[in-house]
């Protein structure tokens, strides 16, 4: 795929966002040397991307992150390392933000000086199996609310339909016609379609197919 | 096409909420249940209900008991220091007689504490809660789909016996993700002739009150309040075995615990240790029967919470101490790991830690 400087993940809470933010960075590795991937959720208090702290060390991967991220002090809080990545224009950098709007307003401080670089992809994460998002009428709402929030617009989807770990081939194949309804009543293009990795053996039809290694799972 | 839908475990409550006839709901966002909330916010203004983010926890429990009085399907939800400021409307709730749903998402305490998983308000929702001679319903699920399927069972629990029913989760079921399918047929709402919904100058007042001056007054109220707990607890009681036919020592565990637990026993099978999982889905009612049988078969039971060990207790009393019943924990925000399990299994296994 290709990447630009700085590649912005948002979407409806829950649609797998912090997933694909971790895969891509380690993708988006093989390609650069100078990879950072940032954590800019500030609503969820689990799952992050902080989980996979080991495996970005191991790869050469920065992590920026709240301090605070996956401790018990339960507030929202931003990065300073966050600038690093808006000023340093040698890094590349995935950047997961945060569910919704809700989540999205944390990007918003960052925004202007993004979009005046214009070296950016803006990624909608879209899951056909939330109960939210089921239709293309509930996903233009909530991807006007995210807009609105991080000022700053959409250039392309990422197709994510799944239902966890039960999630079959067929899931993801039907799931296809939803995603080409999505991008033509918001016409932006479908970047990726992304599967679990043990799926893509029965999805090579699919084009711009990403495979995901799910974070591990303790139960 | 699948007809299941992958959500939250605190969506799947609100959702399952909704589908149940409830289209009240008061609260204050705590983490980690906040999602509950949010997605009352979104969704209940499109369907005609109402939702309200109170001043706090005490009006949102308040609030409840205002629209309960008239009839209508209510809850509310919140983490565990959030239900100790509830603990005053749950009290006045019981002593009114009014159905509720209440869901506690527990995290580490006491005090403020964290916001990582806990189960270590169970003396708080099994015993009680607050002042005074009362119980509520108490279930507790294991699986996304349990949230779901529990609150909607819930409501139906509370309108048949006029008393709240508390959902008591933790973090982690809060959050963690997985398919459900909400597939219900919901029963037809139960004849509440006691609701204060308007005389229409056809019928004497009827007034929802806790109030009870007279000692003998308030002492027969109880009473007979207490005949149908004892109803409750001879009809309602749920519980899962797992592999306990042959079992030779039992794992107890609810909630998340229980699936850790499930994790350890499959390992532990496979190194040829006879070892079973009793599953309490009601907390109170707790289910006794299960472990008066375990007791005269296994040679010891163990007790896996996130807590200092509390529903332990209640197991302690259901074998009327025929077995020792030891303890495998972790608490403040820590869940127990599948290897710590398997450990007190393999200890027991050799002999046992009396």
């Amino acid at each position: 795929m290709d990447y630009k400087r700085i590649m912005l993940i948002a979407g409806h809470y829950g649609s797998g966002k912090t997933n694909i933010a971790v895969n891509m960075a380690f993708d988006m590795k093989r390609y650069y040397n100078n990879v950072a991937i940032a954590d800019l959720d500030i609503v969820n208090p689990y799952f992050r991307t902080k989980d996979s702290q080991k495996e970005f060390e191991n790869a050469g991967i920065k992590l920026i992150c709240s301090e605070y991220a996956n401790t018990n002090v339960d507030i929202p809080a931003i990065p300073q390392e966050m600038y690093s990545i808006i000023d340093n224009k040698n890094i590349m950098a995935v950047v997961d933000i945060g569910g919704d709007d809700r989540g999205a307003y944390a990007l918003g401080r960052y925004s202007d000086d993004i979009v005046a670089e214009d070296n950016f992809e803006m990624l909608f994460v879209i899951n056909k199996y939330r109960p939210l998002t089921r239709n293309a009428s509930d996903v233009i709402e909530v991807m006007h609310e995210i807009e609105t929030a991080g000022k700053i617009k959409f250039t392309g989807i990422i197709n994510n339909s799944n239902l966890g770990e039960e999630t079959t081939a067929e899931d993801v194949l039907s799931s296809l016609e939803y995603a080409e309804e999505v991008s033509k009543a918001t016409r932006l293009p479908i970047i990726m379609t992304c599967a679990k990795e043990n799926l893509c053996n029965e999805l090579t039809s699919i084009a711009n197919l990403f495979p995901l290694n799910l974070q591990k799972k303790i139960i | 096409m699948s007809d299941k839908v992958l959500m939250k475990g605190n969506e799947a409550i609100a959702e399952a909420a909704i589908i149940a006839g409830c289209r009240h709901y008061f609260g204050y966002p705590i983490t980690p249940q906040t999602e509950i909330a949010a997605y009352m916010a979104k969704k209940m203004p499109k369907i005609g209900g109402t939702f309200l983010q109170a001043e706090s926890e005490i009006a949102a429990i308040n609030m409840v008991y205002g629209v309960s009085s008239t009839g209508k399907r209510v809850m509310t939800s919140s983490s565990s220091p959030g239900i100790s400021l509830k603990g005053e409307g749950l009290s006045y709730l019981a002593g009114a007689d009014l159905p509720a749903l209440v869901v506690n998402v527990q995290r580490g305490g006491p005090g403020l504490g964290g916001i990582q998983p806990s189960q270590s308000d169970y003396f708080q929702a099994t015993k009680g809660g607050a002042h005074g001679d009362f119980h509520m319903i108490v279930l507790a699920p294991s699986s996304v789909q349990e949230m779901a399927d529990l609150t909607v069972k819930g409501f139906d629990l509370a309108d048949k016996y006029r008393m709240t029913t508390m959902i008591l989760a933790d973090g982690t079921m809060g959050q963690m993700m997985e398919p459900v399918s909400l597939d219900y047929e919901i029963a037809a709402p139960v004849e509440k002739p006691w609701a204060t919904t308007g005389t229409k100058m056809e019928r004497k007042h009827n007034i929802v009150n806790s109030l009870f001056l007279a000692p003998d007054e308030l002492e027969k109220t109880n009473f007979e309040r207490y005949d149908r707990y004892k109803k409750i607890e001879e009809t309602e009681c749920m519980y899962e075995e797992y592999m306990m036919e042959d079992a030779e020592i039992c794992v107890t565990a609810f909630g998340i615990a229980a699936r850790v637990s499930k994790n350890a026993i499959n390992e532990a099978r496979k190194q040829g240790i006879k070892v079973g999982l009793i599953r309490p889905i009601t907390l109170w009612p707790f289910p006794t029967a299960p472990y008066k049988k375990a007791a005269g078969q296994v040679k010891e039971i163990i007790s896996v919470e996130l807590s200092m060990g509390q529903m332990i207790e209640d197991v302690k009393l259901a074998t009327e101490c025929k077995v020792p019943v030891t303890l495998c924990n972790r608490t403040g925000g820590m869940i127990p790991s599948p290897e710590q399990v398997l450990e007190a299994i393999k200890n027991a296994a050799k002999g046992g830690t009396k």
